[in-house]
This record gives structure tokens, C-alpha cells and sequence, in this order.
């Protein structure tokens, strides 16, 4: 199993090491994010975080925005792989499922990771107080890994059901905003709306982004709480992407 | 009944009473098959006919049910891994990963296949100069032409030393120098390992020439079945594989548009060989 998901991550990289500019095109938004609104909103001061410049308020939401981005559309990748028929000689090897979803998440999770990279450096440049302890580092990337394993499965879990690429492309750009608003990124759930409140409470996003916060910036959030729900979520997802799997190739 | 087959109890897939309906649509309808371990067997009919259906089946793609499939003695339903570990499989798309290199195309096998770490690189080595890839390796397999990514499909396939290889439409889109390039390698391997192959093709002069025995099929079944001498001497002397198809089959025109376009030209190939 762990073999198996390895193995997926090890071609995701290889990829990325043979064509570096979708890694360059994605870090335009995030950075037009934090430039342009984080600035302007920073000046304005509108919305109320504390002591906390609100330039490093957002950098952790952003970085959580981006890897929902990547993830969302993953199962893309897959409602290709089963046109071209990589997906059926994927499910003529040895490989359980459940280990071919959980190597895609992961996978997706590594795009993520170099998202993650530039991100982090231009919010240094930006002048945002990152954490440098290592261990948080270390933390950082696992909370990454598993939002993008998460919203990956999603994705994919969509794709198993919407069976085209036209309609998941659709529900994808129908969910990603909801989800982005409907949680703690940009502004906290203080000043939110009761109805949006509960949203916000049940969007696994939300709780990437505050223990993203957490360990970038030490606003004290819920860790624990934050990761368990990541966890659960993300395996949650690779139960239900794996049960509908086989259907992509009947 | 086949010369290759040696012990006629040994027998790489056995199928008894096959059926598989995409919704109202029956694909295959009642299908037995005996595939001796170490012959060519090869699956022939024009598109429709329910070939990819019957492999899906074999391959655990679809669920074998109702009917029975065995994979060296073993039930697909209940051993599907094990059934899995002992299959190369070519899908009728060109499957490779064009982003990758062939190398790293043949190392994701190899790596999905359990073959061991120390092991990998000279086994990779191997199936890429096996069929003809070795130069060719660290470029990217978006750089290649039709019948190179096949025979990287191939050195994929084998990769995991499969002792049935299952290969759907090898040859389909491919000019008939790289449909002997693809040929010659499956035959040389086969030679060297004893590999049992099954393979669907539309291509009559092909299944003439590389399969020990064909299955006919024909509307979701077998209609024929045989070696292609027998088969082309049952029907009268001198007959083409391609009469022997029209025979069994006829050439009727309320064939599904596809089926007849197919039949048509592959008429023209059998033909131009005489």
C-alpha cells in the first residue's frame, strides 16, 4: 500500500520536474491575493484580527485557497486517465483502490506542496512573520497534504459520479467559491453571518486554514481538533472516491 | 487440438457461460473459452462483436457474472489480485503517459508490480531493449511515434513478467512496419518464456499469421473456432481466413454502421495478401 502510493508521488514529482509552468501560472492568483487584496484590505483595515497584521492573517488562507484550486479539478486527471485508457491498466495490477486513490491524493497533494513553496516565499518577501521553527514547518506540510488529499477525493469522487469531464468542471467551478467564502480564509467567523457561521463549521477548509494560522503565524487555534478533522475527512474521501472508481471504467 | 499446447489439462484462462449487458445492450452473450497455457490465442470479429467486453471480463475489469472465468486454475472472482499479478494487459488506447519518459512510463509498472528495489533498474533495462526502446528511454514518450508507444506499452506490460499477456487491438492505427515491429517483439519474447498470449484483433491477415487458434466472434459470441488452417480448410480449399469470417458471420447489411465499415476494409487487406 504504502509502496503503491509512493510510487504515485514519485511520477506526480517527475512530471513537475519535466514541465515546471503550470507551477509558475498557478502562483499568479495566489500572488494577485495577497498583493492586491491583502494590501488594499491591510491599508483599509476592515476586517478585525487583533494584533495580527491582516497581511498575515490572509497568507495562511491563501495558502489554503491554492491547494483547494489544485485539488478541486484533480479528478479531472482521472476522467482523462480513463479516455486514454491508463486508468484501466492501472486497475489490472496488483493495486487495491483504495492504495490507487489514496497515491492520487497524495500526488495531488505534492502539486500542492510546490504551490506551497512559492506561496511562502512571497509572503516572506511581503514582509509576513513565518514561523521558523521546523516542526511547525513539518506541520505545515502535513495539514497540506492531507486538505489536498481531502478536496482531491472530492474531485475525484465527483468525477466517479458526473462520469464527464464538461460536468465536473462545472460542479467544480460551482463549489470552489462557496467553499472559499463559506469559510475563515479571508476574514474570521466572528464577524460572519449565523447562517454562514455553520457553513464555516462544517467546511473542512475552515479548519485547514486555522490550523494553517496556527502553525505559520501562532494565532492559537485548535490543533488537534483541526488535524482529526482532516484525518477523518480525508479518509472519508478516499472511502468514497475508491467505491466509485470501478465505475469510471465499466 | 492445438499442437502448442502440450497437456491439454493446463489452460491459462478457462471461461464457461459468459454474459455482460451494458444496460439493454447484450455485448457478449453466452461465451466458453479454453486458452491453452503458451499458445497465441486470438479473438476475432469486427468492432462490436464483444472482444473488448470478453477481455474486460478476464482482466477483472468487469465483474465475471453470471458465468465463471479461471486464470491458471484460479476464480477471478475470488482471487482477483493474484489473477492480476500473473496479467500484462494492453488497453486498446495508446495508454503510455506522455508526460513521462519511457523510462519512467516502465518504472511506475514496475513499482505497481512489486518488482523488487534492487531488481527494478535491470528489469526496466531489459523490457526497454526487449522491445527495441533502449535509445530512446529518457525522452519523453510525447516524442514518440504510434508504434514506439506501443512497444513502450509492451515493455510496460511485460515489466512484471506476466505469464498471460492479454493485448487488445495491438496493432490498431499503426502503419504495417510498426504493426511487424510490434509483432516481432511479442513473438520473441513469447519464444523466450513460454507467455501465453490472447489477443483481439480485426485484422484477419494478422490473426492468420501470429495466432496458434482463433475464436470468431460475432454478435456477442463465438461462431468458430480453430486453428486458421483447420478453420480455412473446414470451409473449402483454398479459402481466406476473410471468406471464413463471411461465412460465419455474413455479410448482411443491417450490421451495425461500424461493424460493416470494419468488414469492409479489412476485406481489402485480406485481399491485397492474396
Amino acid at each position: 500500500m504504502l509502496a503503491r502510493v509512493a510510487a504515485m508521488c514519485v511520477v506526480e514529482l517527475q512530471k513537475m520536474r519535466h514541465d515546471r509552468t503550470e507551477i509558475y501560472t498557478r502562483a499568479i492568483q495566489p500572488a494577485l491575493w495577497l498583493l492586491i487584496f491583502g494590501e488594499t484590505f491591510s491599508r483599509i483595515r476592515a476586517i478585525p484580527t487583533g494584533r495580527v497584521p491582516y497581511l498575515d492573517y490572509l497568507a495562511p488562507g491563501i495558502l489554503a485557497q491554492s491547494t483547494l484550486f489544485i485539488a478541486i479539478f484533480y479528478g479531472i486527471q482521472i476522467i482523462w486517465e480513463r479516455d486514454a485508457g491508463v486508468l484501466a491498466k492501472l486497475l489490472v495490477t496488483p493495486t487495491p483502490r483504495a492504495a490507487l486513490v489514496t497515491g492520487k491524493a497524495f500526488a495531488a497533494g505534492v502539486r500542492s506542496l510546490a504551490q506551497a513553496v512559492a506561496i511562502m516565499v512571497l509572503s516572506a518577501v511581503l514582509g509576513v512573520a513565518l514561523t521558523v521553527n521546523p516542526l511547525r514547518w513539518l506541520g505545515v506540510v502535513v495539514v497540506v497534504m492531507l486538505g489536498t488529499a481531502f478536496f482531491s477525493c472530492l474531485s475525484m469522487t465527483i468525477a466517479g459520479l458526473a462520469m464527464s469531464r464538461d460536468r465536473l468542471m462545472g460542479i467544480g467551478q460551482a463549489i470552489t467559491m462557496p467553499l472559499f467564502f463559506g469559510s475563515n480564509a479571508l476574514y474570521p467567523v466572528g464577524i460572519m453571518p449565523e447562517w454562514l457561521r455553520v457553513i464555516s463549521h462544517v467546511n473542512p477548509l475552515s479548519y485547514e486554514v486555522d490550523a494553517l494560522r496556527d502553525l505559520l503565524i501562532g494565532t492559537p487555534g485548535h490543533l488537534l481538533l483541526d488535524v482529526a478533522v482532516l484525518i477523518v475527512a480525508a479518509a472519508a474521501g478516499i472511502t468514497a472516491a475508491s467505491a466509485l472508481l470501478g465505475r469510471l471504467v465499466r | 487440438m492445438s499442437d502448442e499446447s502440450g497437456s491439454v489439462d493446463r489452460h491459462a484462462v478457462v471461461c464457461r457461460g459468459l454474459r455482460h449487458a451494458f444496460g439493454g445492450n447484450v455485448a457478449v452473450d453466452g461465451v466458453d473459452l479454453d486458452v491453452a497455457e503458451g499458445e497465441v490465442f486470438g479473438l476475432l470479429g469486427p468492432n462490436g462483436a464483444g472482444k473488448t467486453t470478453t477481455i474486460r471480463l478476464i482482466t477483472t475489469l468487469l465483474p465475471a457474472k453470471p458465468g465463471m472465468v479461471e486464470v491458471f486454475g484460479l476464480d477471478v472472482a475470488r482471487h482477483r489480485m493474484a489473477v492480476r499479478r500473473a496479467i500484462g494487459y494492453l488497453p486498446q488506447q495508446l495508454s503510455a503517459d506522455a508526460a513521462l519518459t519511457g523510462r519512467e512510463n516502465v518504472e511506475l509498472f514496475a513499482r505497481l508490480f512489486d518488482v523488487p528495489r534492487r531488481q527494478r533498474r535491470e528489469r526496466v533495462e531489459e523490457v526497454l531493449s526487449a522491445v527495441g526502446l533502449a535509445d530512446a528511454a529518457d525522452r519523453r514518450a510525447q516524442t514518440y511515434s504510434g508504434g514506439m508507444i506501443r512497444r513502450l506499452e509492451l515493455a510496460q506490460a511485460l515489466v512484471s513478467a506476466p505469464r498471460l499477456l492479454i493485448l487488445d487491438e495491438p496493432t490498431i492505427g499503426l502503419d504495417p512496419v510498426a504493426r511487424d515491429g510490434v509483432w516481432e517483439r511479442i513473438q520473441e519474447v513469447r519464444r523466450a518464456t513460454g507467455m501465453t498470449v490472447l489477443v483481439t484483433t480485426h485484422h484477419m491477415d494478422e490473426a492468420d499469421q501470429h495466432c496458434g487458434r482463433i475464436a470468431l466472434m460475432h454478435r456477442g459470441r463465438v461462431q468458430a473456432l480453430g486453428t486458421p488452417a483447420d478453420l480455412k480448410s473446414g470451409l473449402e480449399p483454398g479459402a481466406t481466413l476473410e471468406e471464413v469470417f463471411r461465412a460465419y458471420t455474413g455479410d448482411r447489411l443491417d450490421e451495425p454502421g461500424d461493424g460493416f465499415r470494419d468488414t469492409r476494409s479489412t476485406r481489402r487487406t485480406a485481399g491485397r495478401l492474396g
